[in-house]
């Protein structure tokens, strides 16, 4: 694998979180009766015409602002033709030459811990277009079902430049182009519903040569399977080439249960689409004013979220990436830090990152609906900064007000006695009790065994029902010990 | 009553002179008599109209009524109407019952409340020059009914030539309103791209059609249009601007008009006959006090090519929604789905429309698009600059409609070529999107001749009293053909 880098490059269409169509009045709610958000002009009926969607294109807007792309001042709809069942007018109106969105980056991190990287991956262009109908090929007696529910739903297709070097790269990108669609308010990024679609384009080569021939994978509804697909489309391309055999460029799908990606059409039977501009709909002209009152109403971003993180609490790139990869974490944080207080953020981080996510994941919960209020979970780590309570027992709290017994830590701590012993007296009490009680320890450590001093400390805590600081417990044990 | 402009219908019908369904009936009759020979309409439905006819003369009793209430209307088969069969002339459509009205429909009939006598033949598609491209057969013209039409509102002209509808709406796209109306001696009006909504009305190549008037006089096409146009929300391409009165001109003294006659209007390739009309036209003109002044419009040969790479690049994209999936014409027999689409397209589809379909998809498809249709684009620019150049000097422009009179059916139905030519002094209008009329102005061994006047952007009211005036002087257009008793 060392001597051949993986090129890889990402379409991704995103369905737009429009009330209507691209180009007509019907609803693009999802799930309705087959053809039942289907009106005239989806039909494509002998004499309609299409209508702009200004909404859809405050979408577009949004995100090119988003990624610090720029919005066209002028763009132009294409019809991109070809004859298939669900596409009624038999082509569709897409952007070619001059899309919405030209340019733009979007920064991933890479990996996690230690092997932790950051990489910025430029978009080429984002464009505006609308989606197909549905070809239903199971429960009509050998005949195909067409659903024309889905045909005009606004898309964004967003194309990224071959920056990708790995399938580890494509799904950090993907990932964080999810949550960035979500955040901006412009999909709701519902990838069983195919809210959000990926299409990876995959080629390989030995370092310092040119590009090698690319092979597109359509449709990846999940990232795993975006992983799975580049992982094992990279494999086979390396052994076509080391078995002698040229790439052809080609579409290909993925098949999640073989795991294997099969060609579904080459370069040659591809299509001429025959694009032209649509004679139906006028320039789409950006203005500033429009752009600007866009740019007003956007939300803090995450790539601004996560710089202030590190300027302002103080967290590593890590937490501060890992913090800002849903608008949901991110509120989540902030509402903790401003209970618990700013100079209290890196615990804040770290129970988010760890504990919460450790317990939602195993509820299978989203942040969304944690039992833990931010409220509740910065009172905790109150708590905890003020040593009212050690980390260990904080857990238990944590657990108690997931399963409700309190409104608020300090309720359980008080309720359940958890309050920590802090007093030296006390301390020492319980640890003279157990130096007496456990002389077999005490003999063993001063033969040299460290592990029994833990041995020692496991026992005093235990007596103490976890409530004694422990600090104060290590120090008084080696004290004593010394003596 | 068949020979009354709408003024004096619409007196007529407001002093109960008589009933919009008594009026109606009198050409619904006429349409029994004489459309099987004519082959004017392709639908007629009695019922149906006469019930419009019942509720204009409740409008009108009511005084609810506006100034075109109950009268009488026939509709070019290529606007869409709610409940009824709408073809475009052709196989594909010819079971295709529109469940939704145009939005010219929807303003001639729910608003202004005329009555719809029928849907009027047209060359299929819109796509030809003498109405025998229709799947339903060709429409003859009523002044000699060896004769074409012209197209593609060959209907449309010859039911108001032979006054079985009083007026009518056609569709224009390289002169389809405009040399019928001259081949049948009527008044024909088509208005600056974006004018009329396009919404419901058959695309054939969209950045050129354009729906508009056919009528017995300048006024009548006025009053029509201060109905049919309009911004329309529905139609991307249709323009927001205020409310105009399109008659408001017409009385308007000719005196200080200046008349623009371009040199490539007037060169070889035009009949005898048909220029001795046309010039004694401008004379009458220079009687009424108007100016004449030389422009060029040195482009203007380059229009009929241009034009027939855009208007099949566009059609052949329009066309696709016809494949036989959800509505119109299926092949009873096909293997898979590809076989499906080609023989539902093979067998729906007429020569002329497949002959387009092909050069369409030709001039788009890849490595030919540069070449084809970027370059017709630029033409398309150099020919509207032409016109611009040339309105500096004058206010309305003026030349034959056509270059011949009315052809013999089947005369050039075997060579496309001549066929397109027939539109050489009208397509370039589409090209710039100019308004333009056809009005008639005398005969050429019998038959009807027709003056183009073309006007510059949103010149539709000058056009109109332009034409308006020399009405009064002349009258030819008063001149009916034979046999229509």
């Amino acid at each position: 694998m060392n001597q051949w880098e993986v090129v890889i490059g990402i379409e991704t269409h995103a369905q737009l979180a429009t009330v209507s169509k691209i180009f007509s009045g019907a609803s693009t709610a999802f799930g309705a009766e087959a053809n039942t958000q289907a009106c005239a002009v989806d039909l494509a009926l002998p004499g309609v015409l299409p209508v702009l969607n200004k909404k859809a294109v405050e979408c577009a807007i949004r995100f090119g602002l988003a990624i610090g792309a720029k919005v066209a001042e002028k763009s132009i709809f294409a019809r991109k033709n070809y004859f298939y069942p669900d596409l009624p007018k038999g082509y569709q109106i897409s952007q070619f030459e001059l899309p919405v969105v030209v340019g733009g980056a979007i920064t991933v991190q890479v990996g996690s811990g230690d092997k932790a990287y950051e990489k910025t991956i430029n978009l080429t262009r984002a464009h505006l277009e609308e989606d197909a109908g549905k070809s239903l090929h199971e429960d009509f007696h050998g005949k195909s079902g067409i659903d024309l529910n889905r045909a005009g739903t606004p898309l964004l297709e967003i194309v990224t430049e071959p920056d990708m070097r790995s399938s580890e790269e494509a799904v950090a990108y993907a990932r964080a182009l999810h949550a960035l669609v979500q955040w901006i308010g412009i999909c709701d990024g519902n990838m069983q519903e195919g809210s959000f679609r990926c299409d990876a384009n995959v080629s390989v080569r030995r370092p310092g040569q040119p590009f090698g021939t690319r092979r597109e994978i359509k449709n990846l509804n999940s990232f795993r399977f975006l992983k799975e697909a580049i992982d094992f489309e990279v494999q086979w391309q390396i052994n076509e080439i080391v078995e002698g055999r040229k790439i052809q460029q080609a579409t290909v799908l993925f098949d999640p249960d073989t795991g294997e990606t099969r060609t579904m059409r080459t370069k040659e039977d591809a299509h001429d689409y025959r694009y032209f501009p649509d004679p139906d709909l006028l320039p789409l002209v950006i203005g500033a004013d429009w752009i600007e009152r866009v740019r007003g109403e956007l939300p803090e971003l995450p790539a601004q979220k996560r710089e202030r993180f590190q300027s302002e609490l103080g967290l590593s790139a890590y937490d501060a990436s890992t913090l800002t990869a849903s608008q949901e974490i991110a509120d989540f944080f902030e509402s903790t830090v401003a209970v618990a207080g700013k100079a209290s953020a890196k615990p804040c981080a770290n129970w988010v990152m760890v504990d919460l996510a450790a317990r939602l994941n195993k509820d299978g919960k989203e942040v969304a609906q944690s039992p833990v209020s931010a409220q509740q979970l910065g009172g905790l780590i109150l708590r905890i900064v003020d040593n009212t309570i050690s980390n260990n027992i904080a857990k238990k709290v944590f657990e108690a007000l997931w399963n409700g017994e309190g409104a608020t830590a300090d309720e359980i701590i008080d309720k359940q006695g958890l309050k920590q012993i802090t007093d030296t007296g006390a301390i020492e009490a319980i640890v003279d009790e157990v130096l007496a009680a456990n002389a077999a320890n005490v003999a063993e450590f001063k033969a040299g065994k460290e592990k029994a001093f833990n041995a020692l400390v496991g026992q005093v805590m235990k007596s103490a029902k976890g409530k004694a600081n422990p600090q104060q417990v290590n120090e008084l044990l080696k004290k004593k010990l010394a003596g | 009553m068949i020979n009354t402009g709408l003024k004096e219908l619409s007196q007529a019908l407001a002093a109960k002179k008589i009933s919009s369904v008594e009026l109606s009936s009198l050409f619904l009759d006429r349409i029994e008599r004489l459309n099987p020979d004519l082959n004017a309409f392709v639908t007629v439905d009695r019922e149906k109209s006469l019930k419009s006819a019942a509720d204009a003369d409740a409008r009108l009793a009511a005084g609810t009524a506006g100034a075109l209430t109950g009268i009488p209307i026939a509709q070019k088969d290529i606007f869409c109407a709610e409940g009824w069969t709408t073809t475009c002339g052709s196989k594909m459509l010819a079971n295709f019952v529109a469940p939704y009205d145009a939005t010219v429909i929807e303003k001639l009939h729910a608003q202004a409340g005329m009555v719809s006598l029928g849907k009027t033949n047209m060359d299929e598609f819109a796509m030809g020059s003498s109405n025998e491209t229709s799947y339903f057969g060709p429409v003859k013209n009523p002044w000699d009914r060896t004769r074409v039409p012209g197209g593609s509102s060959g209907g449309s002209a010859a039911a108001v030539a032979a006054r079985l509808a009083p007026v009518a709406t056609g569709t224009d796209t390289g002169g389809s309103i405009r040399q019928p109306a001259g081949l049948c001696n009527l008044t024909g009006l088509k208005p600056t791209y974006g004018v009329v909504s396009r919404y419901g009305m058959i695309a054939y190549a969209s950045s050129l059609d354009q729906g508009g008037p056919m009528a017995q006089s300048a006024e009548d096409c006025a009053l029509l249009l201060n109905a049919m146009a309009g911004f329309d929300p529905r139609d991307s391409t249709s323009l927001e601007r205020p409310a105009e009165d399109y008659a408001r001109d017409l009385d308007k003294p000719l005196a200080g008009l200046r008349i623009g006659l371009p040199k490539e209007f007037f060169a070889a390739g035009c009949d005898a006959g048909v220029m001795a009309a046309v010039q004694a036209a401008i004379k009458e003109y220079e009687k009424l006090g108007a100016a004449i002044v030389d422009v060029s419009l040195p482009n203007s040969h380059l229009s009929v090519p241009a034009y027939y790479v855009i208007a099949p690049a566009e059609a052949s994209s329009n066309l696709s929604r016809y494949d036989g999936v959800r509505f119109g014409y299926r092949a009873p027999e096909y293997g898979n789905l590809d076989d499906m689409y080609m023989k539902t397209r093979a067998q729906g589809f007429g020569a002329e429309v497949k002959r387009r379909i092909l050069i369409g998809a030709y001039v788009l498809s890849h490595g030919y698009y540069d070449a084809y249709y970027l370059q017709a684009q630029r033409i398309r620019r150099l020919i509207a600059n032409d016109f611009v150049e040339a309105f500096k000097s004058c206010d309305v422009i003026m030349g034959p409609t056509s270059p011949t009179t009315a052809f013999r059916l089947g005369e050039k139905s075997a060579d496309p070529v001549q066929m397109y030519l027939s539109d050489i002094y009208t397509i370039a209008v589409n090209l710039a999107g100019l308004p333009g009329m056809s009005v008639p102005c005398g005969f050429a061994d019998d038959l009807p001749v027709g003056l183009q006047l073309i006007g510059n952007y949103f010149d539709e009211a000058r056009l109109l009293g332009v034409a308006h005036r020399y009405q009064m002087a002349t009258d030819w257009h008063r001149r009916l053909p034979g046999g229509i008793d």
